[in-house]
């Protein structure tokens, strides 16, 4: 049953068979479910003064207890949550306002309608993100998860549009895309049915490479002290860390370990989608 | 140059012109209205409220109509008059600047270059060799993967409180007067070497993944192929798909330019490295908003032109675009 399955998918069985893909997959799901399950895992509250200070890692705190005796493992495991769940709204947003930028531009290529489109672009490539959303974000005193995706995913998209659209340049001038055009079919459906559907497994990819990127910025803003103004998260402990002297302290448990997770998770991701493009590309599958 | 500059140009000036627009909107956007805030901070300050209101209607001109502040604002930009600093009462912003910026210049320009340069170099051996390929690239992934500022704290910690090697907080030790001296030269790159270094490390991640599957492609070209045939080495094979794939690598540093430029802001952050980046932070959590917007505008101009001398580099090193300038092609 899941042979035959199998064997009508072929890119998933690839996809599923690749080393890269199941080491990155297996990582990065253990890390999601650190996020998930790991403030069951812990006695304690992330604000509550959990045990001795400077303890190092012992059984009784996983990653050892901050300046102030709280525990690392808690304050990571909610931290965590918190910027995954930025990262991946934010991700999905920029994702779908590259696509949608990159795909309008690519069809009506070369029009005035693709300089402005384009134009556009360029211009937020060229701007210093974590600079534009400094700003932004120092003059928004309150900012909740959502408000923090959209800041972070205004200034993620505009790769993704530029190698959408050209992806679909390379695709509108199929034949079967002008036969659609020619049975006058709407622009939003030619888009929808032949161009997007043929470029799902790569669309997919870009969106493991902007949930990597909206993390990394995300992360940085959040040590930065710019990230969601209540709770916690995995930049914010990071930040405490560095003012409180972790490093020169050698608390290297919380200087060091809440960083690392959220690194080897963008590693693992990458890992993955290293391995997706050898699945989905047969020229590729044989090396 | 014609079209091909040109067209850059433009993008770059509309660039300057939203962000100068962005600096004006903001403040007057935001919910809480910042500038009251100012103005009831300040207030109590000895002599504060008269400069405060002067600045206020220099850069904000709040009881003019809103075209006419804009204009001003414009005004204070082309005067290079950007205020005065509260944070650090009275220097003028344009000073912080100044003095911040070089800071930003020793460190960005020789970690980009380095970093460029050995990640692709790196990047084109993994590309030819299988057990370098092996063992390499997943350190790779690793410091592309990394947070600038993470990475930076690892070398802190590793490096300069493990080892006790390097000094891991500022640009120099405080007891030294910053001079053309040989003892102040060497603190001062003993202070350095740590932010450079996790700059270069996470940058060099990400070019030499780049060369690397550059050089893989152009090894599966047709011209490789027949140079194989012919007998030629690895070696030349490689060194003609690193031609190759050179110029997409000069095209991705224009890309990431501003990503690098972001990375800075939170690696002088975790080393105290006076650069604008800590200062535009410092200004952030002291609500000196005058200092937060000219950084914005420095640092918005230091990518500008970063990105018009990569344009320009790239000129001169595609043939393609050198031969069309002197009218060869």
């Amino acid at each position: 049953m899941i042979a035959s399955f199998l064997k009508e998918h072929e890119n998933l069985y690839y996809a599923l068979t690749n080393k890269k893909v199941i080491v990155g997959l297996v990582l990065f799901l253990s890390i999601v479910l650190l996020a998930v399950v790991g403030p069951m895992l812990t006695p304690y509250d992330y604000e509550e003064y959990a045990g001795m200070p400077y303890d190092p890692p012992s059984p009784n705190h996983w990653f050892g207890t901050t300046i102030m005796g709280r525990d690392v493992f808690t304050l990571t495991v909610y931290g965590l949550r918190s910027t995954l769940l930025v990262g991946f709204i934010a991700g999905t947003i920029a994702t779908v306002v590259g696509c949608i930028i990159g795909f309008l531009a690519g069809y009506y290529g070369g029009s005035w309608f693709d300089e402005i489109l384009m134009m556009i672009t360029n211009i937020f490539v060229v701007i210093p993100q974590l600079a534009l959303l400094i700003i932004i974000s120092a003059f928004l005193k309150v900012r909740g998860i959502i408000v923090m995706s959209v800041i972070v995913s205004a200034t993620a998209w505009p790769w993704t549009a530029r190698a959408v659209r050209s992806q679909t340049l390379s695709l509108k001038n199929q034949e079967y895309v002008s036969l659609s055009r020619i049975s006058a079919l709407s622009v939003a459906r030619i888009l929808r049915e032949d161009i997007a559907s043929n470029m799902f497994s790569y669309v997919f990819m870009v969106f493991i490479l902007q949930f990597n990127g909206t993390m990394l910025s995300t992360v940085q803003l959040e040590f930065l002290g710019l990230g969601p103004t209540r709770g916690v998260s995995l930049g914010l402990v990071m930040q405490d860390a560095v003012n409180w002297n972790a490093i020169q302290l050698g608390m290297w448990w919380w200087a060091i370990i809440p960083g690392l997770i959220i690194t080897v998770m963008i590693t693992s991701l990458y890992l993955v989608n290293t391995g997706l493009d050898a699945a989905f590309n047969p020229r590729l599958r044989e090396a | 140059m014609g079209r091909y500059l040109s067209k850059k140009i433009v993008v770059y000036l509309v660039t300057f012109f939203l962000a100068v627009t962005i600096n004006f909107i903001i403040p007057r956007m935001m919910p809480g209205d910042p500038i009251q805030l100012l103005l009831s901070r300040y207030s109590g300050m000895e002599g504060g409220r008269e400069i405060i209101e002067r600045q206020l209607t220099l850069l904000f001109s709040l009881d003019k109509p809103l075209i006419v502040q804009y204009l001003n604002f414009w005004k204070s930009i082309f005067t290079l008059d950007f205020g005065i600093s509260i944070m650090l009462f009275p220097t003028p912003v344009t000073t912080i600047i100044r003095r911040a910026i070089v800071f930003d210049i020793v460190l960005l320009v020789p970690a980009i270059i380095v970093s460029w340069i050995v990640g692709n170099r790196l990047g084109a051996f993994t590309g030819v060799n299988r057990r370098a390929d092996n063992a390499l690239m997943p350190v790779f992934y690793f410091l592309t993967s990394s947070p600038y500022f993470w990475l930076g704290g690892v070398l802190a910690f590793f490096l300069g409180v493990v080892l006790d090697w390097f000094p891991i907080s500022g640009a120099y030790s405080a007891t030294m007067i910053p001079r053309f001296s040989l003892a102040f030269i060497i603190d001062f790159l003993k202070h350095w070497i740590l932010p450079f270094l996790s700059m270069v490390l996470v940058d060099l991640g990400g070019w030499a993944i780049g060369m690397r599957n550059m050089i893989i492609y152009e090894k599966s070209s047709n011209y490789s192929k027949y140079m194989e045939a012919l007998g030629a080495s690895h070696r030349t094979i490689r060194d003609y798909g690193f031609r190759n794939g050179v110029l997409p690598q000069v095209t991705g540093l224009a890309l990431r330019l501003a990503g690098i430029i972001g990375g800075a802001i939170t690696v002088e952050t975790v080393f105290n490295y006076p650069g604008l980046g800590r200062m535009m932070l410092n200004a952030v959590n002291n609500q000196d908003y005058f200092l937060l917007q000219g950084i914005f505008l420095a640092i918005v101009t230091m990518t500008l032109v970063a990105n018009f001398v990569v344009d320009f580099v790239y000129m001169f090193i595609d043939p393609r675009v050198r031969l069309s300038l002197s009218g060869e092609v």
